[in-house]
């Protein structure tokens, strides 16, 4: 068995730990570190529960293996609020009604991010696009969409 | 103080937004696999590649080997201890572990216990089962054909599981054989499966010492899974004082979570075998091939006219497929459920409906998907009927449902299978939608796009749902009353918690109970704590599917609330030094008849009832409440769907969806409108995209998201909705239940639409899923 | 799903990664993007004993106009197509199949050498890279070797890839003016992989009559097809209905798909006609600068 001293930032706090080569990066997230934030929707790459940002980008990381982070920046969900507050597409979320049963929220909310971040000024036809990694059971999307176009106002309007 | 209104309060009718959010959107839910107990071990399946097979010997030798790997449990092992079988929610009795034989493909064979997920992963490979192969029964119209597959059951000669009718049978015949127009379609509902985002699972905690166990899992309904925990394995610890089942958050159910399944069992059993706790998570894969499926309902069906389109009777025909263990979720006395809802939104003057239901080599299951018990399918066929009737007499199918619809003075209605609707205004609501929609408009654009040969088309679905089971006196599941319990406890200053025997997952419990609370007592929403799924601390209660949760459960905390008032009332004449009769609640609070500003709120009253009581009272401001609802709730609504098609490739766009519903009160116009909208994906999805496929030899060929399709953001239209109201007469506030009516009313919607834009060369059906590829046959087949 | 243990490695140099596959053979698989093995992995349908992850060599993720081609880098993600404006001005058929290509978060790590390198007929881009008439860099331990990409793909999930050897460079070359292209795929959802698709190029003179014209196949046979009969055909011809309706037929006639879950194999065969014609209408308008 193969193993490997992995150090990585996650939510810009360094992290150190020993892992099997075979242990996808989902697991080092919740299992090792603890942020249960990250879910397990599917196994295969379709759901999206799983996306956190490495390195800024948005990824699944349950396609990834935990020694693949080695050196690299991630960031869950745990990590988004800002200066003790929410981060507005948190709070728009809430607003808007963009989640139910809530399993799905954190990765959408990452992928949101990093749709964001390339499209600060979206139609909702391209959030659809967007966030088209993603699948949630329970909102019909509708007000997911209306979310992310509402954080994209404020982030804007607030320069963030 | 100012005047409370429903607003300041967070009360019924407003948009109070998520106490649960805050946790979900920060990453802080907490669901089943987030639970990590101090030295908890592993357990996953070694489950059956074959449909149908006999167990020869199974190894689990070299498994043991694995590093890590603590122990393989099999059948043997279960029924040393009396374990091996147990019981379904329909009855019918579903193996643990397989014995001596298979009976569908991802049966549980065996259960791998180690130290982590990866070695347990590791030692299922290294178990070595030896199986001998026999011809599976995978065609459920040749099931009975077929040799019996549940060889374990002593009296069963065949394949069949039930045969049920439900209407007049010789009335409708006769209707039939004199009507001037007949129409008859057969209509496969495939085999769908809910796959909410969490997959099932079970953390099982039994302490050796006191022997206690904690059974963490992914429950719809807690109470009743506790209960039948006792019942299969009391006599090994598991009694209903000393065992606590927790559901936790729940990353939707749709009935996939109704049912009890063996790796419940499993985890427990193996706790309680070595003493520690044992987490079991269902990867994907086995959710789909294993846990729950929904529909597989085959059906012709019927429909007797009049020339001039009134609808006089209506026939069904209905083969379901069980699979291999009956273990639908349905009361106990309704096989097909709440199937004879049938006759729908029309007033006829007959009908039957006959139901037979076999086994097959596949998953067991049966659930409820975001259904109130085969309401789904049953708004499907009829659904479907009046469409296809309207095209054979030529009609606009909005006239036509118009022409035979229940008109509003006849409720309450008794249908021809036995229902009493409690209240309705289906015009009202057809009308809305129209008018949402634009239809006249909409109508000439197709005709103006048909002569251009482009094909666009128009679906109506005019829905009746059935929700909220159930009065007591017919309904049950393994015998247990289909009430819910609600306890509510005023807490001396003035805030509350609440506890309910139903469970969210995802419907917003939290936040929609505490607007109810807020109503009836006059305390702030915020000030109201709901709590859910612990048996230790919650009432009893059923549980949360088939639209339940606000007819049974709401009518269980609207009267506990008002107990609770009723009781305050005294006390707040004690405090205003008047007598009870000279006191009423007006503006959230109790005032002296005539003189409002001599008045106490329900926070001073909530002080006194545990610092100045009265004589004669009891201390304290709390209390239970269990609701037998007197009668179902039917919301209703039309739904409009309008797709185009291109003709080159059978490609089609849902380009609008318009959704009218009539839910009666509602209590959270947000939370409703979004339990509309995840109903109306599901039922695109339905309509479009799921589908449990096998092949001849019983492999399930989707057993991944890869090729179990649900859909995206891209898919899903912009969802236009509207309202009407008409409040349930018999329920407490005239709720009557909104989170399913969606799916329910619009997968025939997009059918509908689909077929309407094909109409004019002759297309009356396509199966549900509606794919490109089966568009395009068509119009190959009607030689375009 | 957990995948069954292996040995990791992460060289940092070319050199050293064939060095690795020349050591451990047939045992060893190269994970860049990983978004085809990892799945396979953790369904345990490919179990290798060594992974030699390439991701940390430098110098590998570009995306650059260079000597008249368009190159793409062995670490390349499907993203920086998307953000690369060389693609977006001159490569509307790359533009075009990027968009269809899984959903943003795989792309963000998937590679776009990947999507050759597994010999997947129903991966997006070997159709498109036919139609484009790229070539593929392999590197073994004796040098790097060029190849049309139409000699690439020998058979279904394999390659011209020795076991020893990693596809480091993918050129496309930069078309002339006058070219456009354009990529149709059916898919059952966003993000599935295609039911059929085509993806089409083509080089039109002032005239608009055909100079030149690359036909590719996505999922129309057990390897990607290039409809060699349909490109040959349209040369010197204008895209009038009838020569559209042939080429159409042509590149029909070459592809041999088979029925699966995503659609019988009948239906297939239709689109790559109704696909091809669209393509190529699409491609000429672009061509006439149109809508890119």
């Amino acid at each position: 068995m193969s193993t490997h001293t992995v150090t990585l930032t996650v939510n810009g706090q360094e992290h150190t730990a020993q892992v099997e080569s075979r242990l996808l990066l989902t697991h080092l997230i919740r299992d090792v570190l603890r942020l249960t934030g990250t879910h397990f929707g599917c196994d295969t790459t379709n759901c999206g529960a799983c996306t956190v940002l490495l390195d800024g980008a948005a990824v699944k990381s349950c396609t990834l293996f935990a020694v693949q982070a080695n050196g690299k920046s991630i960031t869950t969900v745990e990590g988004m609020a800002q200066n003790g507050g929410l981060h507005p597409l948190q709070a728009a979320f809430r607003e808007h009604h963009g989640l139910q049963c809530g399993f799905c929220t954190p990765g959408m909310l990452l992928s949101a991010l990093d749709f964001l971040k390339k499209n600060p000024d979206p139609t909702e036809e391209e959030i659809r696009w967007g966030i088209s990694g993603n699948l949630c059971r329970c909102t019909g999307y509708l007000s997911i969409v209306k979310a992310i176009k509402a954080a994209a106002k404020e982030m804007a309007a607030g320069g963030k | 103080m100012a005047t409370q209104t429903s607003q300041s309060l967070g009360g019924l009718g407003q948009s109070v937004k998520r106490k649960e959010d805050v946790r979900f959107i920060q990453g802080k839910g907490n669901y089943i696999e987030d639970i990590y107990l101090p030295g908890m071990i592993y357990g996953a399946f070694v489950r059956s590649p074959f449909a149908h097979a006999l167990i020869k010997g199974i190894d689990s030798s070299a498994a043991l080997e694995v590093e890590g790997v603590l122990a393989v449990v099999t059948a043997k092992e279960l029924a040393e201890h009396n374990l091996a079988w147990m019981p379904t929610f329909a009855g019918d009795t579903q193996a643990v572990l397989a014995g001596d034989r298979v009976l569908f493909q991802g049966q549980e064979v065996a259960f791998v216990v180690a130290t982590s997920q990866y070695t347990a992963a590791d030692g299922v490979e290294r178990v070595e089962v030896d199986y001998e192969e026999l011809a599976p029964v995978v065609d459920p119209h040749k099931s009975l054909e077929m040799p019996v597959i549940r060889t374990d059951k002593e009296d069963q000669k065949d394949n069949l599981i039930f045969k049920w009718d439900a209407g007049d049978r010789e009335a409708t015949d006769r209707i039939f054989n004199e009507a001037e127009v007949v129409v008859s379609q057969h209509t496969e509902y495939q085999r769908v499966h809910p796959a909410p985002l969490e997959t099932c699972g079970c953390v099982a905690n039994h302490d050796p010492v006191t022997g206690h166990t904690v059974i963490y899992m992914t429950s719809q309904a807690p109470h009743a899974h506790r209960t039948v925990f006792a019942l299969v394995a009391g006599h090994v610890g598991l009694e209903e004082h000393k065992t606590r089942v927790v559901a936790p958050d729940i990353g939707g159910g749709f009935g996939n979570k109704v049912p009890i399944y063996p790796g419940y069992v499993l985890a427990t059993v193996a706790s309680v075998l070595i003493g520690k706790p044992v987490k079991w998570i269902e990867t994907r894969t086995e959710n789909l091939q294993s846990t729950g499926f929904a529909r597989d309902y085959h059906t012709t069906t019927e429909l007797a006219a009049s020339k001039d389109g009134r609808i006089r009777a209506m026939r069904v025909r209905t083969l379901a497929d069980h699979g291999a263990f009956n273990a639908q979720a349905n009361p106990s006395k309704w096989p097909a459920g709440l199937y004879s809802i049938c006759t729908g939104s029309y007033d006829m003057e007959a009908a039957h409906v006959e139901v037979n239901a076999v086994y097959t080599n596949k998953a067991p299951g049966g659930v409820a998907y975001r259904c109130s018990f085969r309401v789904t399918e049953a708004a499907y066929v009829i659904e479907r009927a009046v469409d296809l009737l309207a095209r054979e007499l030529d009609m606009d199918p909005v006239e036509l449902r118009r022409k035979n619809f229940i008109p509003k003075e006849k409720f309450p209605y008794r249908s021809p299978t036995g229902w009493v609707y409690d209240s309705g205004d289906y015009h009202a609501a057809m009308d809305k939608a129209l008018k949402i929609a634009g239809y006249d408009e909409l109508r000439k654009e197709q005709a103006e796009k048909r002569a251009r040969g482009e094909l666009m088309g128009i679906g109506i679905s005019s829905f009746t749902e059935i929700a909220g089971a159930g009065p007591r006196k017919q309904f049950d599941i393994l015998g247990l009353s289909m009430n819910d319990g609600a306890e509510i406890r005023v807490h001396p200053t003035g805030t509350v918690t609440a506890r309910l025997g139903v469970k969210s997952q995802g419907q917003g419990h939290e936040t929609t109970f505490a607007q109810i609370i807020a109503e009836e007592l006059g305390i702030p929403s915020e000030k109201i704590i709901v709590e859910e799924g612990d048996t230790d601390t919650a009432p009893y209660g059923l549980g949360t599917y088939g639209s339940r949760s606000t007819p049974v459960a709401g009518g269980a905390t609207v009267l506990a609330a008002r107990r609770i008032r009723e009781k305050a009332r005294r006390i707040a004449a004690h405090l205003l030094e008047v007598s009870v009769e000279d006191v009423e609640w007006k503006d959230y609070q109790f005032q002296v008849k005539g003189v409002p500003d001599k008045a106490k709120t329900m926070a001073e009253v909530a002080f006194a009832a545990y610092t100045n009581v009265p004589d004669g009272e009891e201390m304290g401001l709390e209390t239970t409440f269990y609701y037998d609802p007197p009668n179902f709730t039917f919301p209703f609504g039309t739904y409009i769907c309008v797709v185009d098609i291109d003709p080159g490739t059978g490609e089609f766009k849902i380009r609008r969806f318009i959704a009218v519903d009539d839910a009666g009160t509602i209590i959270n116009p947000m939370v409703a409108e979004g339990q509309v909208h995840g109903g109306l994906a599901e039922g695109l999805a339905i309509a479009t995209m799921q589908e449990i496929r096998f092949d001849e030899q019983g492999n399930l060929l989707n057993s991944s998201f890869a090729d179990y399709l649900l859909p995206t953001a891209v898919e899903t239209p912009d969802w236009e909705l509207g309202k009407t109201v008409t409040p349930s007469p018999h329920h407490p506030i005239g709720a009557k239940g909104i989170g399913e009516s969606a799916n329910v009313g619009s997968p025939q919607a997009i059918v509908n639409a689909v077929v309407d834009a094909l109409s004019h060369l002759g297309v009356t059906h396509i199966d549900m899923p509606i794919t490109p590829w089966k568009i395009w046959q068509v119009i190959q087949e009607k030689g375009v | 799903m957990i995948p069954s243990a292996f040995e990791y490695y992460a060289p940092g140099s070319v050199a050293e990664a064939i060095a690795l596959l020349k050591t451990h053979g047939d045992e060893a698989k190269i994970l860049s993007g990983g978004h085809s093995l990892i799945p396979l992995m953790k369904l345990r349908f490919a179990s290798p004993a060594v992974i030699i992850d390439i991701n940390g060599i430098p110098g590998l993720d570009y995306v650059k106009e260079e000597g008249g081609f368009l190159k793409i880098g062995a670490l390349a993600r499907e993203a920086s197509l998307e953000s690369s404006p060389v693609v977006q001005q001159k490569f509307p058929l790359i533009a075009d199949v990027v968009k269809v290509i899984a959903d943003p978060q795989v792309r963000n790590r998937a590679t776009v050498a990947g999507n050759l390198a597994h010999g997947d007929p129903a991966n997006d881009h070997p159709a498109v890279m036919l139609a484009l008439g790229a070539e593929v860099e392999l590197t073994g331990p004796g040098g790097s070797r060029t190849l049309p990409v139409s000699e690439f793909f020998v058979d279904l999930l394999e390659t011209a890839l020795t076991p020893e050897e990693v596809l480091t460079e993918i050129r496309v070359p930069v078309p002339p003016a006058g070219s456009g292209g354009a990529y149709y795929k059916i898919e059952r959802k966003v993000g599935d992989f295609a039911t059929i698709a085509v993806g089409s190029q083509v080089t039109l003179d002032s005239g608009g009559r055909v100079t030149a014209a690359g036909i590719g196949l996505t999922n129309a046979a057990t390897t990607p097809i290039k409809a060699t009969d349909a490109e040959a055909y349209l040369v010197g011809k204008s895209l009038d209905d009838a020569t559209l309706e042939e080429a159409g037929r042509l590149a029909m006639a070459m592809s041999d798909p088979s029925s699966d879950s995503r659609a019988p194999a009948a239906y297939k065969k239709a689109m790559v006609k109704e696909l091809t014609i669209r393509t190529l209408k699409r491609a000429a308008e672009r061509a006439r600068g149109g809508q890119a």
